[in-house]
């Protein structure tokens, strides 16, 4: 049951990382569009991509802290004492990223526009940091059990934290670069496919990139978490998810951009299942095996069934959404941002 | 109740994951109610603002006309920004209780999670259904789109009543045992769930969810009528919400009472905080106002036998006074006492307000013509939401210094980490922050004509100012 419950949460980090992690890369894209006029046609293609879909993208992450605590508790109340500073970190990007999304279509001026644009796009940076950082010193062993049993600075300010919060950034910048492309694709918009297809090469070589020199970061900085992903079901894993990631390059390349999506989600559910191994079986590593982290089992069974009678509810909601996004349903009418100001 | 209160007390739970010693835990109490003190009333609008909507919606299908179906496309968006600033405000919650409380989700979060979980899905798809129901005006067939607000009511109702399920547990805690050496086991998640407090809590926040969401817009539209426009448009915007509330209100009163019978059969010690009452007594009353000090009310105005009464349908029957436990395991009774009182006092007037709404509609078919009663209205909506978070002070100050009643102490569940009084004032100026755009957002959507809504295709021409 315990494992049941572990894929159950590594299946729910996937989706946010695929789905709420490339609105957030959109963020990063606002962010680097450059001025006002030049990157308005970027802009107005990102806020009509994302706008239907984000909310529902980020309720993986409630979900996620929901199975953790119920099906972990120890480990949640460990990680989240000792890392409670990269996680009020984000949870306030969190709340300014959706104020500042929600509000800038009803700015009354391109100043304003801008301010709610910033807030948008910075927070969308900070946000996958802070989780990646989280992540970074939950992986290095440098969150012990206990009540902020941790240092609160070195377990999210260390070489394996700040390269994992970078690789999470990058990541979904890419994610969200290729869902872009095939959204301006779909808007007939051909110079924005462009554009964003080479947004999406150029993030999906610098990824891979910091993923390889992630591995030598690890190397030095948590050798057991290197051991692990070097040998066995991680090395398997880190394996696949270069194979994908260089298959998803060449789809890019080669435009075809609905298949790329898939390969590019499986991808991060390969980097996600492999940190995963290579820690097995420690949650906690060195400090808390899985299944002295597990719950009671009536409470486990109880979780299985609660959250499948529910994902038997979510997932065809989910799909029916998506598939009136993806047939333009519930597209709104394409312009660049810029111009909503201008006229 | 006092003999398994002792029992419960002498297997206290010891936190999972080791002693606390924290010296801020003002600190993470306030910022834990500063939190809930934003996100609630925004749950509010998702439990009653849906509803009003689609009734909305219903009505322009119905009757075809233009000013029903502006309404309900302009309340629609109103709708998408309160949901998304409740998204990130709830998200905000599920870290605190983490952040704030490892010592609670570390030790009982196999026993409560599971309501959380439900509460993740109903969460999960009304998320998915206002996108579609939003974005999907004009895009999709007029009963569709009708339709898929439904989910959008029903998960708001699932939803808080996962949330309220987990308070109930916490003020009445069941479902688990406790060795003697202080580790929870033997954990029945389903009987945690459907604990004893499971019904009237709800109940009690889904009247409440009502009369906020109805007063808070009605009152904004009352201010229009206030200045003269009598438009149909307007009209409907402040009778439909203030309908909703003024059923809601006097109903509320008998469900707050039943809610007190509850409190005093399960929390005898937070009912007497309600009063300040320190020595049991027979026939005990109420003091309105005044100050608790020195063990008693001074300054107060005595209702007598009225607690009694109250708590159990009997002016003479034996209420325990707060002397029966030891002083660290009462709440601070001022906070608690005044926060009931401020409760009491102004839904017993909200009530009254919505008594003369619905009797003058019944008995002269029209909404009431002297201006008091909509400056009342105005009035109203700020007044709902101060009683909200009067009532929620009183229940969690009041299950004070229980973080699990009996059970665990809320010192002993919060964290260890330094820092909370700076995390506090940043939250702070986020909060600000928030509730600064959330007012300037409201302002900017009324700001714009309400045909301005409709596009040139839709509906009838839009008709004549009346």
């Amino acid at each position: 049951m315990a494992e049941t419950c572990l894929i159950l949460a590594l299946a729910t980090l996937t989706a946010y990382v695929v789905l709420g992690g490339a609105d957030f890369g959109g963020g990063f894209w606002d962010l680097t569009a450059g001025g006002a006029q030049r990157g308005g046609p970027l802009r107005g293609l990102l806020e009509r991509s994302i706008t239907p879909v984000w909310e529902a993208n980020h309720v993986w992450l409630p979900f996620l802290l929901v199975v953790l605590w119920t099906a972990f508790p120890r480990f949640f109340g460990s990680v989240t004492s000792t890392l409670y500073i990269p996680l009020f970190g984000a949870t306030a990007g969190i709340i300014l990223r959706g104020t500042a999304f929600v509000l800038r279509p009803h700015a009354t001026s391109l100043g304003q526009a801008r301010l709610f644009g910033a807030g948008f796009a910075v927070s969308s940076v900070l946000v996958p940091f802070c989780f990646g950082a989280a992540i970074g010193g939950i992986a290095s062993g440098r969150v012990p059990v206990g009540n902020a049993g941790g240092d609160p600075w070195s377990s999210w300010l260390n070489p394996t934290s700040i390269t994992v919060g970078v690789l999470a950034v990058i990541t979904g910048a890419y994610l969200a670069a290729i869902f872009l492309a095939g959204d301006a694709e779909r808007a007939g918009e051909p110079e924005l496919e462009r554009a964003t297809r080479r947004r999406a090469l150029i993030s999906g070589v610098v990824a891979g990139a910091v993923a390889l020199g992630a591995l030598a970061v690890v190397r030095s900085d948590a050798r057991e978490l290197y051991d692990g992903l070097t040998s066995g079901a991680g090395l398997a894993l880190v394996i696949a998810s270069a194979i994908l990631g260089i298959a998803t390059l060449v789809l890019v390349w080669t435009e075809r951009l609905t298949v790329a999506r898939f390969t590019a989600a499986a991808a991060v559910a390969c980097v996600i299942a492999g940190w995963a191994a290579a820690q097995s079986p420690y949650l906690l590593p060195g400090e808390l095996t899985l299944d002295q982290a597990a719950a009671s089992n009536a409470t486990l069974v109880a979780l299985v069934i609660a959250a499948g009678a529910g994902l038997a509810l979510v997932l065809p909601s989910l799909f029916l959404l998506y598939r009136l996004v993806l047939r333009g349903r519930l597209d709104q009418p394409y312009q660049p941002l810029d111009m909503r100001w201008r006229s | 109740m006092a003999l398994t209160s002792v029992l419960a007390a002498a297997q206290s739970a010891a936190p999972a994951l080791g002693p606390v010693d924290q010296q801020h835990l003002l600190w993470a109490r306030e910022l834990q109610a500063m939190s809930f003190a934003f996100h609630i009333p925004l749950v509010c609008f998702g439990v009653g603002f849906p509803a009003i909507v689609l009734f909305v919606e219903g009505l322009s299908l119905r009757t075809g006309d233009p000013a029903y179906r502006a309404l309900a496309k302009r309340w629609s968006k109103a709708m998408t920004v309160l949901f998304a600033i409740g998204v990130v405000t709830g998200t905000i919650l599920s870290f605190e209780l983490g952040l704030l409380w490892p010592g609670f989700t570390g030790t009982f979060g196999d026993v409560f999670g599971v309501a959380f979980g439900i509460e993740g899905t109903s969460f999960f798809i009304e998320a998915i259904f206002i996108a579609i129901y939003v974005y999907g005006w004009e895009r999709l067939p007029p009963k569709v789109h009708l339709l898929s607000g439904v989910p959008i009511v029903v998960t708001g109702i699932t939803g808080s009543l996962m949330v309220i399920s987990v308070n109930g547990w916490m003020n009445h805690p069941v479902g688990f045992d406790v060795t003697p050496g202080g580790r929870v086991t033997n954990v029945r998640p389903w009987k945690a769930l459907f604990n004893p407090n499971f019904w009237h809590e709800f109940v009690h926040m889904y009247f409440a969810a009502f009369m906020v969401a109805g007063f808070v817009v009605a009152g904004i539209y009352a201010v229009s009528w206030l200045r003269g426009d009598r438009s149909r448009y307007v009209r409907a915007a402040l009778a439909v919400p203030l309908t909703a509330a003024a059923l809601a209100a006097p109903v509320q009163v008998l469900v707050g009472d039943w809610n007190g019978r509850t409190v005093a059969n399960y929390q005898p010690t937070k009912l007497a905080a309600f009063e300040g009452l320190y020595h049991s007594e027979h026939g005990a009353p109420i003091h309105v106002g005044g100050i608790y000090h020195d063990n008693k009310v001074k300054f107060g105005i005595p209702l007598p036998n009225l607690l009694s009464v109250l708590a159990k349908h009997d002016p003479n029957a034996r209420i325990q006074g707060l002397e029966e436990v030891p002083p660290q395991d009462r709440p601070p009774v001022n906070t608690v006492r005044y926060a009931f009182q401020l409760m009491v006092g102004i839904g017993t007037l909200l009530a009254v307000l919505g008594v003369v709404f619905v009797l003058t509609w019944w008995r002269h078919g029209r909404l009431p013509r002297t201006p008091w009663f909509y400056r009342a209205v105005v009035v109203a909506g700020p007044a709902a939401v101060v009683a909200l978070i009067c009532g929620w002070v009183t229940t969690e100050v009041g299950r004070q210094p229980w973080i699990v009643y009996d059970v665990m102490r809320t010192k002993q569940a919060v964290t260890n980490a330094g820092g909370l009084p700076v995390v506090f004032f940043g939250m702070l100026i986020v909060y600000l922050g928030l509730a600064a755009v959330a007012v300037w957002m409201t302002r900017r959507l009324a700001a714009r004509p309400p045909e301005a809504e409709l596009s040139d295709t839709e509906g009838a021409p839009w008709p004549k100012p009346a």
